[in-house]
Protein backbone atom coordinates (compact mmCIF):
# COMPACT_ATOMS: atom_id res chain seq x y z
CA UNK A 1 0.00 0.00 0.00
CA UNK A 2 1.37 3.68 -0.96
CA UNK A 3 1.23 6.46 0.64
CA UNK A 4 -1.31 7.57 -1.62
CA UNK A 5 -3.64 5.22 -0.77
CA UNK A 6 -3.55 5.70 3.07
CA UNK A 7 -4.18 9.51 2.90
CA UNK A 8 -0.54 10.01 4.44
CA UNK A 9 0.81 12.04 1.54
CA UNK A 10 1.76 15.49 2.47
CA UNK A 11 0.78 18.55 -0.09
CA UNK A 12 1.46 22.02 1.60
CA UNK A 13 -0.22 23.46 -1.07
CA UNK A 14 -3.78 21.71 0.10
CA UNK A 15 -2.82 22.64 3.30
CA UNK A 16 -1.90 26.26 2.49
CA UNK A 17 -5.54 26.20 0.34
CA UNK A 18 -7.16 25.15 4.08
CA UNK A 19 -5.57 27.91 5.95
CA UNK A 20 -6.89 30.48 3.28
CA UNK A 21 -10.17 28.87 3.73
CA UNK A 22 -9.93 29.55 7.75
CA UNK A 23 -8.31 33.25 6.84
CA UNK A 24 -11.12 34.79 4.36
CA UNK A 25 -13.36 33.33 7.10
CA UNK A 26 -11.76 34.59 9.99
CA UNK A 27 -10.83 37.99 8.26
CA UNK A 28 -14.59 38.58 6.97
CA UNK A 29 -16.37 38.69 10.73
CA UNK A 30 -15.21 40.79 13.22
CA UNK A 31 -17.42 39.06 15.77
CA UNK A 32 -15.36 35.95 15.65
CA UNK A 33 -12.28 38.41 15.80
CA UNK A 34 -13.90 40.26 18.93
CA UNK A 35 -14.26 36.85 20.58
CA UNK A 36 -10.65 35.72 20.73
CA UNK A 37 -9.38 38.66 22.31
CA UNK A 38 -12.47 40.04 25.05
CA UNK A 39 -12.78 36.46 27.06
CA UNK A 40 -9.05 36.68 27.51
CA UNK A 41 -8.76 40.52 28.15
CA UNK A 42 -11.71 39.81 30.70
CA UNK A 43 -9.99 37.01 32.37
CA UNK A 44 -6.29 38.80 32.89
CA UNK A 45 -7.95 41.63 34.27
CA UNK A 46 -10.07 39.75 36.66
CA UNK A 47 -6.92 37.89 37.97
CA UNK A 48 -4.76 41.07 38.00
CA UNK A 49 -6.52 42.82 40.08
CA UNK A 50 -7.16 39.90 42.53
CA UNK A 51 -3.39 39.71 42.48
CA UNK A 52 -2.96 43.13 43.17
CA UNK A 53 -5.22 42.16 45.98
CA UNK A 54 -3.60 39.43 47.46
CA UNK A 55 -0.15 40.94 47.39
CA UNK A 56 -1.44 43.95 49.10
CA UNK A 57 -2.33 41.44 52.22
CA UNK A 58 -0.38 38.45 52.19
CA UNK A 59 4.07 38.43 51.79
CA UNK A 60 3.83 35.20 49.84
CA UNK A 61 2.30 36.38 46.47
CA UNK A 62 3.56 39.81 47.03
CA UNK A 63 6.96 37.60 46.68
CA UNK A 64 5.48 35.69 43.85
CA UNK A 65 4.17 38.27 41.36
CA UNK A 66 2.92 37.60 38.74
CA UNK A 67 1.98 34.14 38.91
CA UNK A 68 -2.05 34.32 38.96
CA UNK A 69 -1.40 36.31 35.18
CA UNK A 70 0.96 33.75 34.29
CA UNK A 71 -1.25 31.32 35.18
CA UNK A 72 -4.06 32.51 33.52
CA UNK A 73 -2.66 33.71 30.07
CA UNK A 74 -0.87 30.36 29.88
CA UNK A 75 -4.43 28.54 30.48
CA UNK A 76 -5.41 30.65 27.75
CA UNK A 77 -3.14 29.10 25.50
CA UNK A 78 -4.51 25.89 26.31
CA UNK A 79 -7.87 26.46 26.30
CA UNK A 80 -7.77 28.49 23.22
CA UNK A 81 -5.74 26.72 21.40
CA UNK A 82 -7.98 23.86 21.56
CA UNK A 83 -11.09 25.87 20.70
CA UNK A 84 -9.50 27.46 17.93
CA UNK A 85 -8.62 24.11 16.29
CA UNK A 86 -11.96 22.62 16.98
CA UNK A 87 -14.12 25.67 15.97
CA UNK A 88 -11.97 25.34 12.97
CA UNK A 89 -13.32 21.89 12.31
CA UNK A 90 -16.92 23.21 13.69
CA UNK A 91 -16.95 25.51 10.92
CA UNK A 92 -17.05 23.08 8.29
CA UNK A 93 -19.63 21.31 9.73
CA UNK A 94 -22.08 24.60 10.54
CA UNK A 95 -21.58 25.75 6.71
CA UNK A 96 -22.59 22.14 5.92
CA UNK A 97 -19.19 22.09 4.21
CA UNK A 98 -17.71 18.93 5.39
CA UNK A 99 -18.83 16.56 2.47
CA UNK A 100 -17.23 19.01 0.02
CA UNK A 101 -13.81 18.82 2.16
CA UNK A 102 -14.22 15.16 2.69
CA UNK A 103 -14.80 14.23 -0.90
CA UNK A 104 -11.63 16.42 -2.19
CA UNK A 105 -8.22 15.23 -2.43
CA UNK A 106 -7.57 16.88 0.51
CA UNK A 107 -5.72 14.02 3.15
CA UNK A 108 -7.08 13.79 6.54
CA UNK A 109 -3.08 14.12 7.72
CA UNK A 110 -3.36 17.60 5.74
CA UNK A 111 -6.72 19.03 7.33
CA UNK A 112 -5.70 18.33 10.51
CA UNK A 113 -2.36 20.15 9.72
CA UNK A 114 -4.61 23.37 8.27
CA UNK A 115 -6.23 23.42 11.86
CA UNK A 116 -3.48 23.16 13.87
CA UNK A 117 -1.89 26.01 12.37
CA UNK A 118 -5.17 28.00 12.37
CA UNK A 119 -5.07 27.45 16.22
CA UNK A 120 -2.00 29.16 16.61
CA UNK A 121 -3.23 32.16 14.53
CA UNK A 122 -6.52 32.22 16.25
CA UNK A 123 -4.74 32.24 19.42
CA UNK A 124 -1.98 34.94 17.89
CA UNK A 125 -4.71 37.02 17.19
CA UNK A 126 -6.30 36.61 20.65
CA UNK A 127 -3.49 36.35 22.90
CA UNK A 128 -0.54 39.02 21.87
CA UNK A 129 -3.08 42.01 22.87
CA UNK A 130 -3.89 40.34 26.04
CA UNK A 131 -0.27 40.38 26.56
CA UNK A 132 0.79 43.46 25.90
CA UNK A 133 -2.39 44.73 28.40
CA UNK A 134 -0.77 42.73 30.91
CA UNK A 135 2.17 44.31 30.80
CA UNK A 136 0.48 48.18 30.41
CA UNK A 137 -1.90 47.33 33.78
CA UNK A 138 -0.21 44.97 35.75
CA UNK A 139 3.68 45.25 34.57
CA UNK A 140 3.56 41.12 34.26
CA UNK A 141 5.67 40.69 31.09
CA UNK A 142 5.19 37.10 29.50
CA UNK A 143 7.72 37.38 27.12
CA UNK A 144 10.60 38.35 29.36
CA UNK A 145 10.33 34.29 30.19
CA UNK A 146 12.30 33.94 26.79
CA UNK A 147 13.07 30.63 26.33
CA UNK A 148 10.93 29.09 29.10
CA UNK A 149 8.05 30.71 27.35
CA UNK A 150 9.15 28.86 24.00
CA UNK A 151 9.03 25.46 26.58
CA UNK A 152 5.49 26.20 27.73
CA UNK A 153 3.95 27.26 24.75
CA UNK A 154 4.92 24.15 22.93
CA UNK A 155 4.26 21.53 25.44
CA UNK A 156 0.82 23.55 26.06
CA UNK A 157 -0.15 23.84 22.06
CA UNK A 158 0.61 19.97 21.93
CA UNK A 159 -1.66 19.04 24.58
CA UNK A 160 -4.72 21.56 22.64
CA UNK A 161 -4.08 19.71 19.27
CA UNK A 162 -4.11 16.42 20.89
CA UNK A 163 -7.40 17.33 22.49
CA UNK A 164 -8.41 18.79 19.32
CA UNK A 165 -7.92 16.00 16.95
CA UNK A 166 -9.71 13.42 19.39
CA UNK A 167 -13.00 16.12 19.59
CA UNK A 168 -12.44 16.44 15.67
CA UNK A 169 -13.09 12.65 15.33
CA UNK A 170 -15.50 12.07 17.83
CA UNK A 171 -17.81 15.14 15.65
CA UNK A 172 -17.39 12.83 12.84
CA UNK A 173 -18.63 9.58 13.99
CA UNK A 174 -21.28 11.36 16.11
CA UNK A 175 -22.09 14.54 14.08
CA UNK A 176 -23.19 18.16 16.29
CA UNK A 177 -24.19 15.94 19.03
CA UNK A 178 -20.91 15.84 20.07
CA UNK A 179 -20.44 19.34 19.83
CA UNK A 180 -20.74 20.63 23.25
CA UNK A 181 -17.79 18.73 24.26
CA UNK A 182 -15.66 21.00 21.78
CA UNK A 183 -16.63 23.45 24.32
CA UNK A 184 -16.41 22.01 27.70
CA UNK A 185 -13.54 19.20 27.13
CA UNK A 186 -10.56 21.31 28.27
CA UNK A 187 -12.28 22.39 31.94
CA UNK A 188 -11.64 18.72 32.69
CA UNK A 189 -8.03 19.63 32.88
CA UNK A 190 -8.65 23.11 34.38
CA UNK A 191 -8.63 21.78 38.34
CA UNK A 192 -6.58 18.56 37.38
CA UNK A 193 -3.51 20.30 35.39
CA UNK A 194 -3.04 22.32 38.65
CA UNK A 195 -3.73 25.86 36.93
CA UNK A 196 -3.63 28.38 40.17
CA UNK A 197 -2.31 25.84 42.32
CA UNK A 198 0.85 23.59 43.14
CA UNK A 199 0.04 19.78 42.53
CA UNK A 200 0.82 18.95 46.81
CA UNK A 201 -2.74 20.32 47.40
CA UNK A 202 -4.24 17.26 45.30
CA UNK A 203 -5.37 14.29 47.52
CA UNK A 204 -2.95 11.84 46.84
CA UNK A 205 -4.57 9.55 43.81
CA UNK A 206 -4.95 12.74 42.13
CA UNK A 207 -1.74 13.46 42.42
CA UNK A 208 -0.85 10.52 40.02
CA UNK A 209 -3.94 11.89 37.67
CA UNK A 210 -1.96 15.25 37.38
CA UNK A 211 1.59 13.88 37.06
CA UNK A 212 -0.21 11.60 33.64
CA UNK A 213 -1.28 15.28 32.47
CA UNK A 214 1.31 17.12 30.33
CA UNK A 215 0.34 20.83 31.51
CA UNK A 216 0.23 19.75 35.03
CA UNK A 217 4.27 19.82 34.49
CA UNK A 218 4.26 23.51 32.64
CA UNK A 219 1.94 24.95 35.56
CA UNK A 220 4.53 23.82 37.91
CA UNK A 221 7.21 25.10 35.66
CA UNK A 222 5.87 27.98 35.51
CA UNK A 223 5.73 28.53 39.42
CA UNK A 224 9.06 27.25 39.71
CA UNK A 225 9.95 30.01 37.44
CA UNK A 226 8.29 32.61 38.75
CA UNK A 227 8.61 31.89 42.33
CA UNK A 228 11.78 30.13 42.84
CA UNK A 229 13.64 31.79 39.86
CA UNK A 230 14.41 28.31 38.15
CA UNK A 231 13.60 26.94 35.01
CA UNK A 232 12.89 23.19 35.74
CA UNK A 233 14.07 21.38 32.75
CA UNK A 234 13.30 18.20 33.61
CA UNK A 235 9.74 19.49 34.01
CA UNK A 236 9.49 20.05 30.37
CA UNK A 237 11.28 17.30 28.85
CA UNK A 238 8.97 14.89 30.85
CA UNK A 239 5.67 16.99 29.25
CA UNK A 240 7.26 16.18 26.27
CA UNK A 241 7.09 12.93 26.33
CA UNK A 242 3.72 12.64 28.07
CA UNK A 243 2.49 14.68 24.94
CA UNK A 244 4.04 12.20 21.95
CA UNK A 245 2.11 10.06 24.19
CA UNK A 246 -0.99 12.14 24.20
CA UNK A 247 -0.96 13.45 20.70
CA UNK A 248 -0.09 9.16 19.27
CA UNK A 249 -3.30 8.55 20.99
CA UNK A 250 -5.42 11.15 19.91
CA UNK A 251 -4.32 10.40 16.47
CA UNK A 252 -5.07 6.81 16.40
CA UNK A 253 -8.18 7.52 18.32
CA UNK A 254 -9.12 9.74 15.19
CA UNK A 255 -8.08 7.42 12.72
CA UNK A 256 -10.47 4.79 14.30
CA UNK A 257 -13.38 7.37 14.33
CA UNK A 258 -12.78 8.71 10.72
CA UNK A 259 -13.26 4.68 10.11
CA UNK A 260 -16.12 4.07 12.29
CA UNK A 261 -17.63 7.24 10.51
CA UNK A 262 -17.44 5.66 7.12
CA UNK A 263 -18.87 2.48 8.78
CA UNK A 264 -21.69 4.23 9.93
CA UNK A 265 -22.36 6.83 7.11
CA UNK A 266 -21.67 9.80 9.32
CA UNK A 267 -20.05 11.86 7.14
CA UNK A 268 -22.81 12.38 5.30
CA UNK A 269 -25.20 13.56 8.03
CA UNK A 270 -23.40 16.24 10.05
CA UNK A 271 -26.61 16.76 11.94
CA UNK A 272 -27.52 15.96 15.60
CA UNK B 1 -8.81 -4.64 -21.17
CA UNK B 2 -12.10 -6.50 -19.80
CA UNK B 3 -14.89 -4.86 -19.21
CA UNK B 4 -14.41 -4.31 -15.62
CA UNK B 5 -11.78 -2.53 -16.59
CA UNK B 6 -12.31 -0.39 -19.14
CA UNK B 7 -16.35 1.06 -17.12
CA UNK B 8 -15.59 4.12 -15.50
CA UNK B 9 -17.35 3.27 -12.40
CA UNK B 10 -17.80 -0.78 -11.58
CA UNK B 11 -20.37 -1.72 -8.64
CA UNK B 12 -20.06 -5.27 -8.33
CA UNK B 13 -22.44 -7.39 -5.56
CA UNK B 14 -22.50 -4.16 -3.08
CA UNK B 15 -24.30 -4.06 0.31
CA UNK B 16 -24.24 -2.53 3.04
CA UNK B 17 -26.17 -2.55 6.54
CA UNK B 18 -26.60 -0.10 9.44
CA UNK B 19 -27.54 -2.83 12.14
CA UNK B 20 -30.59 -4.35 10.85
CA UNK B 21 -31.27 -2.00 7.81
CA UNK B 22 -29.86 -3.16 4.43
CA UNK B 23 -29.73 0.36 3.03
CA UNK B 24 -28.03 -1.01 -0.01
CA UNK B 25 -28.74 -5.14 -1.08
CA UNK B 26 -26.34 -6.68 -3.57
CA UNK B 27 -26.44 -4.70 -6.59
CA UNK B 28 -24.10 -4.67 -9.44
CA UNK B 29 -23.69 -2.47 -12.48
CA UNK B 30 -20.77 -1.05 -14.91
CA UNK B 31 -20.96 2.98 -16.39
CA UNK B 32 -19.28 2.99 -19.32
CA UNK B 33 -16.85 5.76 -19.89
CA UNK B 34 -18.66 8.96 -21.31
CA UNK B 35 -21.70 7.82 -20.20
CA UNK B 36 -24.77 9.76 -18.36
CA UNK B 37 -26.98 7.61 -16.01
CA UNK B 38 -29.46 8.42 -13.80
CA UNK B 39 -30.05 6.65 -10.54
CA UNK B 40 -33.96 6.58 -9.76
CA UNK B 41 -35.87 5.60 -6.52
CA UNK B 42 -38.02 6.91 -3.66
CA UNK B 43 -36.78 7.63 -0.55
CA UNK B 44 -35.09 5.12 1.25
CA UNK B 45 -34.76 3.35 -1.88
CA UNK B 46 -30.47 3.64 -1.19
CA UNK B 47 -29.81 6.05 -3.99
CA UNK B 48 -27.57 7.88 -1.61
CA UNK B 49 -26.39 5.60 0.34
CA UNK B 50 -25.17 4.16 -3.26
CA UNK B 51 -23.59 7.45 -4.06
CA UNK B 52 -22.00 7.88 -0.63
CA UNK B 53 -20.34 4.28 -1.06
CA UNK B 54 -19.24 5.54 -4.49
CA UNK B 55 -17.18 8.67 -3.45
CA UNK B 56 -15.55 6.70 -0.86
CA UNK B 57 -17.39 8.28 1.97
CA UNK B 58 -19.09 5.26 3.13
CA UNK B 59 -17.40 1.92 3.71
CA UNK B 60 -19.10 -1.32 2.10
CA UNK B 61 -20.20 -4.02 4.45
CA UNK B 62 -19.56 -6.45 1.26
CA UNK B 63 -19.01 -6.16 -2.40
CA UNK B 64 -16.81 -3.28 -4.21
CA UNK B 65 -16.64 -0.50 -6.08
CA UNK B 66 -14.28 0.82 -8.64
CA UNK B 67 -13.83 4.50 -9.99
CA UNK B 68 -11.22 4.96 -12.86
CA UNK B 69 -10.08 1.47 -11.76
CA UNK B 70 -9.23 2.45 -7.88
CA UNK B 71 -10.89 0.30 -5.77
CA UNK B 72 -13.29 2.82 -2.99
CA UNK B 73 -12.87 3.85 -0.57
CA UNK B 74 -9.42 2.01 -0.04
CA UNK B 75 -7.78 3.67 -2.97
CA UNK B 76 -9.31 6.57 -3.19
CA UNK B 77 -6.75 9.33 -3.10
CA UNK B 78 -5.68 8.00 -6.37
CA UNK B 79 -8.32 9.06 -8.20
CA UNK B 80 -10.24 12.09 -5.92
CA UNK B 81 -8.63 14.44 -8.01
CA UNK B 82 -10.49 13.13 -11.09
CA UNK B 83 -14.23 13.44 -9.82
CA UNK B 84 -16.18 15.84 -8.28
CA UNK B 85 -19.68 15.96 -7.13
CA UNK B 86 -22.51 18.35 -6.42
CA UNK B 87 -25.92 18.20 -4.32
CA UNK B 88 -28.13 20.89 -2.65
CA UNK B 89 -27.60 19.08 0.96
CA UNK B 90 -23.89 20.20 0.70
CA UNK B 91 -23.19 23.97 1.04
CA UNK B 92 -20.59 26.18 0.94
CA UNK B 93 -19.06 28.27 3.39
CA UNK B 94 -21.58 31.62 3.47
CA UNK B 95 -19.30 34.12 4.27
CA UNK B 96 -16.84 33.53 1.38
CA UNK B 97 -17.12 35.03 -1.59
CA UNK B 98 -17.92 33.13 -4.30
CA UNK B 99 -14.52 33.77 -5.93
CA UNK B 100 -12.95 32.75 -2.86
CA UNK B 101 -14.66 29.40 -2.51
CA UNK B 102 -13.74 28.33 -5.71
CA UNK B 103 -9.97 29.60 -5.66
CA UNK B 104 -10.03 27.45 -2.21
CA UNK B 105 -11.46 24.50 -3.99
CA UNK B 106 -9.41 24.92 -7.16
CA UNK B 107 -6.09 24.44 -4.93
CA UNK B 108 -6.98 21.53 -2.91
CA UNK B 109 -7.96 19.76 -6.12
CA UNK B 110 -4.69 20.96 -7.65
CA UNK B 111 -6.11 22.96 -10.30
CA UNK B 112 -3.33 24.57 -12.76
CA UNK B 113 -3.71 28.14 -13.47
CA UNK B 114 -7.07 28.26 -11.41
CA UNK B 115 -7.60 32.11 -11.95
CA UNK B 116 -7.87 31.28 -15.15
CA UNK B 117 -10.32 28.39 -14.75
CA UNK B 118 -12.59 30.40 -12.92
CA UNK B 119 -13.03 32.59 -15.46
CA UNK B 120 -13.49 30.18 -17.61
CA UNK B 121 -16.08 28.78 -15.96
CA UNK B 122 -18.31 31.96 -14.41
CA UNK B 123 -18.40 33.43 -17.85
CA UNK B 124 -19.86 29.80 -18.95
CA UNK B 125 -22.06 29.24 -16.31
CA UNK B 126 -22.92 33.20 -16.11
CA UNK B 127 -21.40 33.71 -12.52
CA UNK B 128 -20.11 37.03 -12.97
CA UNK B 129 -22.92 39.19 -11.82
CA UNK B 130 -22.30 37.82 -8.39
CA UNK B 131 -18.79 36.30 -8.11
CA UNK B 132 -17.59 38.80 -5.54
CA UNK B 133 -20.51 38.50 -3.39
CA UNK B 134 -20.56 36.13 -0.38
CA UNK B 135 -22.18 32.90 -1.06
CA UNK B 136 -24.64 33.33 1.82
CA UNK B 137 -25.93 36.32 0.13
CA UNK B 138 -27.04 34.71 -2.84
CA UNK B 139 -30.60 33.13 -4.45
CA UNK B 140 -31.11 29.33 -4.43
CA UNK B 141 -30.29 29.29 -8.30
CA UNK B 142 -27.22 31.19 -8.17
CA UNK B 143 -25.88 28.77 -5.35
CA UNK B 144 -26.89 25.69 -7.71
CA UNK B 145 -24.64 27.62 -10.03
CA UNK B 146 -21.92 27.84 -7.60
CA UNK B 147 -21.77 24.31 -6.76
CA UNK B 148 -22.27 23.24 -10.25
CA UNK B 149 -18.79 25.74 -10.84
CA UNK B 150 -16.98 23.98 -7.82
CA UNK B 151 -18.32 20.08 -9.53
CA UNK B 152 -16.47 21.33 -12.40
CA UNK B 153 -13.49 23.25 -11.92
CA UNK B 154 -10.97 20.18 -12.12
CA UNK B 155 -12.43 18.83 -15.51
CA UNK B 156 -14.21 15.93 -13.53
CA UNK B 157 -14.20 12.37 -15.51
CA UNK B 158 -16.63 11.22 -12.97
CA UNK B 159 -19.22 13.29 -12.03
CA UNK B 160 -21.59 12.44 -9.26
CA UNK B 161 -24.99 14.59 -8.93
CA UNK B 162 -27.39 14.40 -6.20
CA UNK B 163 -30.37 15.99 -7.35
CA UNK B 164 -28.94 18.92 -9.40
CA UNK B 165 -32.24 20.39 -9.67
CA UNK B 166 -34.21 19.98 -6.81
CA UNK B 167 -35.68 23.36 -5.42
CA UNK B 168 -34.72 25.09 -8.57
CA UNK B 169 -37.46 27.34 -10.81
CA UNK B 170 -38.04 25.06 -14.37
CA UNK B 171 -35.93 27.91 -16.31
CA UNK B 172 -33.07 27.89 -14.12
CA UNK B 173 -33.35 23.75 -13.53
CA UNK B 174 -33.61 23.70 -17.56
CA UNK B 175 -30.44 25.92 -18.25
CA UNK B 176 -28.48 23.46 -15.85
CA UNK B 177 -29.29 20.50 -17.73
CA UNK B 178 -27.61 21.93 -20.77
CA UNK B 179 -24.71 23.23 -19.24
CA UNK B 180 -24.11 19.39 -17.98
CA UNK B 181 -25.06 17.76 -21.04
CA UNK B 182 -22.80 20.17 -22.15
CA UNK B 183 -19.55 19.23 -20.47
CA UNK B 184 -20.64 15.77 -20.65
CA UNK B 185 -20.12 15.71 -24.65
CA UNK B 186 -17.49 17.87 -24.73
CA UNK B 187 -15.39 16.38 -21.71
CA UNK B 188 -16.14 12.55 -22.20
CA UNK B 189 -17.11 12.54 -18.49
CA UNK B 190 -18.96 9.96 -16.97
CA UNK B 191 -21.96 11.25 -15.22
CA UNK B 192 -24.41 9.40 -12.38
CA UNK B 193 -27.34 11.59 -11.43
CA UNK B 194 -29.33 10.50 -8.37
CA UNK B 195 -33.13 12.60 -9.12
CA UNK B 196 -36.84 12.40 -8.18
CA UNK B 197 -37.43 14.44 -11.28
CA UNK B 198 -38.23 12.15 -14.19
CA UNK B 199 -38.02 15.11 -17.00
CA UNK B 200 -34.41 15.49 -15.99
CA UNK B 201 -33.72 11.75 -16.03
CA UNK B 202 -35.83 11.85 -19.47
CA UNK B 203 -33.81 14.35 -21.31
CA UNK B 204 -30.13 13.70 -19.78
CA UNK B 205 -29.93 9.78 -19.51
CA UNK B 206 -29.54 7.64 -21.76
CA UNK B 207 -29.39 4.79 -19.15
CA UNK B 208 -31.51 4.46 -16.09
CA UNK B 209 -31.51 2.56 -12.99
CA UNK B 210 -33.97 1.86 -11.10
CA UNK B 211 -33.76 1.21 -7.37
CA UNK B 212 -36.13 0.17 -4.56
CA UNK B 213 -35.57 -0.98 -0.76
CA UNK B 214 -31.78 -1.33 -1.97
CA UNK B 215 -32.36 -3.23 -5.18
CA UNK B 216 -31.88 -2.46 -8.68
CA UNK B 217 -36.02 -2.78 -9.80
CA UNK B 218 -35.19 -2.45 -13.33
CA UNK B 219 -32.25 -0.91 -15.51
CA UNK B 220 -32.34 0.08 -19.39
CA UNK B 221 -32.63 3.05 -21.34
CA UNK B 222 -35.81 5.43 -20.93
CA UNK B 223 -37.14 4.13 -24.48
CA UNK B 224 -36.83 0.73 -23.51
CA UNK B 225 -38.34 1.36 -20.07
CA UNK B 226 -41.45 3.12 -21.47
CA UNK B 227 -41.91 0.18 -23.67
CA UNK B 228 -41.81 -2.35 -21.22
CA UNK B 229 -44.25 -0.50 -19.06
CA UNK B 230 -46.25 -0.05 -21.71
CA UNK B 231 -46.01 3.69 -20.25
CA UNK B 232 -45.80 7.16 -21.90
CA UNK B 233 -43.48 8.70 -19.46
CA UNK B 234 -40.83 8.03 -17.36
CA UNK B 235 -42.45 9.03 -14.08
CA UNK B 236 -45.63 6.60 -14.98
CA UNK B 237 -42.47 3.99 -14.69
CA UNK B 238 -41.40 5.21 -11.64
CA UNK B 239 -45.20 4.84 -10.23
CA UNK B 240 -44.82 1.40 -11.34
CA UNK B 241 -41.85 0.34 -10.10
CA UNK B 242 -42.22 1.98 -6.65
CA UNK B 243 -46.16 0.57 -6.30
CA UNK B 244 -45.04 -2.41 -7.38
CA UNK B 245 -47.08 -2.92 -10.01
CA UNK B 246 -46.28 -5.48 -13.10
CA UNK B 247 -44.58 -4.67 -16.11
CA UNK B 248 -46.96 -5.19 -19.20
CA UNK B 249 -44.38 -6.14 -21.80
CA UNK B 250 -41.61 -9.03 -20.64
CA UNK B 251 -38.47 -8.10 -21.65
Amino acid sequence: MTATDTGLEFSLSRIAAMVRRYWYLLSSSWPRLLDLIYWPTVQMLMWGFLQMYVAQNAGFFARAGGVFIGSVLLWDILFRGQLGFSISFLEEMWSRNLANIMMSPLRPVEFIASLMIMSVVRLAIGMVPVTLLAMTFFGFNLWSLGFALAAFFANLILTSWSIGIFVAGLLLRNGMGAESLAWTIMFLFLPLTCVYYPVAVLPGFLQYVAWALPPTYVFEGMRALLIDHVFRSDLMLEALAFNAVLFGAASFGFVRLLHSARNQGTLLQTGE
Amino acid sequence: MDAQNTAAIAVDRLVKRYKATTAVDGISFRLATGSITGLLGGNGAGKTTTIAMIMGLVTPTSGTVSVLGAAMPRERYRVLHRMNFESPYVDMPMRLTVRQNLSVFAQLYGVADAAARIAELAAELDLNEFIDRPNGKLSAGQKTRVSLAKSLLNKPEVLLLDEPTASLDPDTADWVRARLEHYRIENNATVLLASHNMTEVERLCERVIIMKRGRIEDDDTPERLLARYGRGTMEEVFLDVARGRQREVSP
